[in-house]
């Protein structure tokens, strides 16, 4: 076939499916309010127990973030910016890309399998024939969950990573406790962590918008829906790293 | 109230149902047989706009049942093939689940157990999840829950395949009870003739995509057609005259 034409049908299949999502999107997140219980499940599921992963992703890489730039920094006799440092690139790029990837790897996943289960066993289908509309219901929540919940690990993991580069640096590298903490305070200024908080929403919804969308269009038994699932993480993970990039470039 | 016109479903190549009618009077049980795989779940998936017909139309109390899908489910209720109970809810939450939204939970609780009871499961199975169930249990919460709300119209399909002779017995019995007390409209499918027989004023053999015959449940064992006699008299025929010929 020629070649204009293949690239022709791609791009209208892209942007068909590009609107797709965006409508099935902005309809989950007009059925806010629904369900108020089920919101408070999800925020359990998506936020609290989120937690862990992304507390010891940041403390990791806080630690390992203090050890390089020390290195790193001695080549020029500038060992003494690893607090400054730590703290701006968590709070600007590692605490929210780190976090969301986490986020992607453990919720985007969950997401789509359960979805996909329902979409594939009728239980979705049972939920239209029991007048609930499986947007509100379903959708909704985790959307709006994930967006809610998102921003406020990428906080807490800031601050956890700060901690790590912080124990290394005291522990280790030979850094004045307090001198280190009040060096990480001095340089960080509010909208390096309002920027990071920001990217943190919108990584949340595409993970959950990921994981929604390929498991409400599961198809074909327990292998669609391993499918749905993978396609969910991978679409979160580069949907993630893509948006970081154009966020980054939009803030700074 | 209810009638099928000329809908029409193909996947792929394959044509599932081809120009099917169908008409249902209020507070009749009609009940669909037909080879497996002929399209019955189908049939109903596409009835309520679950799956998208290729043609043809539905039409609720005289007009299109298009557009007016949400007002229909308010009084309707169905039990899937495989049940599809939610396994994140306990069982008496999946009985009373259209019952939640307009009722505290202590009075819904009360109903799903009562509907519980009603298709031969304990209040010890309402705070099991539908994981912890049997084949045949699931089954039947899954009837229990569409009948909760005491629908108007209530589709069931294969409700007693499955149960033991005995459950299915009383399974039959309380479909056409429900039929009889509540004067609710239902469409059932089975395989089991001893359920068209109990829960059936009507019945439609549906082969090759179309409705071959139907008439009183009466009439049926006085039908001239070979199949339709075949299938009521549970006797093999060769493969190619089957359904999928
Ligand atoms: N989603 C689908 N994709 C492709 N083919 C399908 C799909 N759903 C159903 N079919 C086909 O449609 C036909 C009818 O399926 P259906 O489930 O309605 O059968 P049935 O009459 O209910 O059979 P049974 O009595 O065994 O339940 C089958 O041959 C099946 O292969
Ligand atoms: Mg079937």
């Amino acid at each position: 076939m020629n070649p204009a034409r293949l690239t022709g049908r791609a791009v209208i299949g892209l942007t068909r499916l590009t609107g797709r999502v965006t409508i099935f999107a902005l309809r989950g997140l007009a059925g806010i309010g629904q369900h108020p219980a089920e919101l408070a499940r999800q925020v359990m599921q998506i936020g609290w127990l989120s937690l862990p992963v992304v507390g010891l992703t940041a403390l990791f890489t806080g630690a390992a973030l203090a050890l390089q730039i020390h290195s790193g920094g001695e080549r020029f006799q500038a060992g003494d910016v690893v607090p400054a440092i730590v703290a701006i690139g968590m709070a600007r790029e590692l605490g929210p890309v780190l976090g969301g990837l986490m986020v992607a790897a453990r919720v985007a996943s969950a997401i789509a399998a359960e979805l996909g289960t329902m979409r594939v066993t009728e239980q979705i289908d049972a939920l239209v024939t029991l007048s609930t509309d499986p947007m509100g219901w379903l959708v909704s929540p985790r959307l709006w969950a994930a967006l809610l919940c998102v921003p406020v690990l990428v906080g807490v993991g800031d601050v956890i990573g700060i901690m790590g580069g912080w124990l290394i640096g005291v522990n280790a590298l030979g850094f004045n406790s307090a001198i280190y903490l009040s060096n990480s305070w001095a340089y960080l200024e509010s909208w390096d962590v309002v920027s990071g908080l920001l990217k943190g929403a919108v990584f949340g919804l595409i993970v959950a918008l990921s994981g929604c969308w390929f498991g409400m269009t599961a198809a074909g038994g327990a292998a669609g829906v391993g499918r749905a699932t993978t396609n969910a993480v991978v679409a979160a993970s580069v949907g993630i790293l893509a948006a970081n990039f154009a966020l980054t470039g939009l803030f700074f | 109230m209810l009638a099928v016109r000329g809908i029409c479903k193909a996947y792929g190549a394959k044509r599932v149902l081809d120009g099917v009618e169908l008409d249902l009077a209020q507070g009749e049980s009609l009940v669909v047989i037909g080879g497996s795989g002929t399209g019955k779940s189908v049939l109903l998936r596409c009835i309520l706009g679950l799956e998208t017909p290729d043609a043809g139309a539905v039409l609720w109390q005289g007009q299109p049942l298009a557009g007016r899908r949400a007002a229909f489910m308010e009084g309707f209720g169905m039990l899937f093939q495989n049940a599809a109970l939610f396994d994140s809810l306990p069982v008496w939450r999946n009985v009373a689940f259209r019952l939640l939204r307009t009722m505290p939970k202590a009075r819904a609780r009360a109903i799903a157990i009562e509907k519980l009871a009603r298709v031969g499961l304990g209040p010890e199975v309402a705070d099991l999840y539908p994981a912890e169930l049997s084949g045949g249990m699931r089954k039947r919460a899954g009837l229990a829950r569409a009948i909760a709300a005491d629908p108007k119209v209530i589709f069931f399909d294969e409700p007693t395949t499955g149960l033991d002779p005995i459950r299915a017995a009383a399974i039959n019995a309380l479909i056409r009870g429900i039929v009889d007390e509540t004067g609710a409209t239902a469409i059932t499918i089975t395989h089991d003739m001893s359920s068209v027989r109990a829960i059936a004023d009507r019945v439609a053999l549906l082969d090759r995509g179309r409705v071959r015959w139907q008439g009183g449940v009466a009439e049926m064992d006085a039908a001239e057609d070979d199949y339709l006699r075949d299938f009521v008299a549970g006797r093999a025929r060769p493969m190619a005259r089957g359904p999928q010929a």
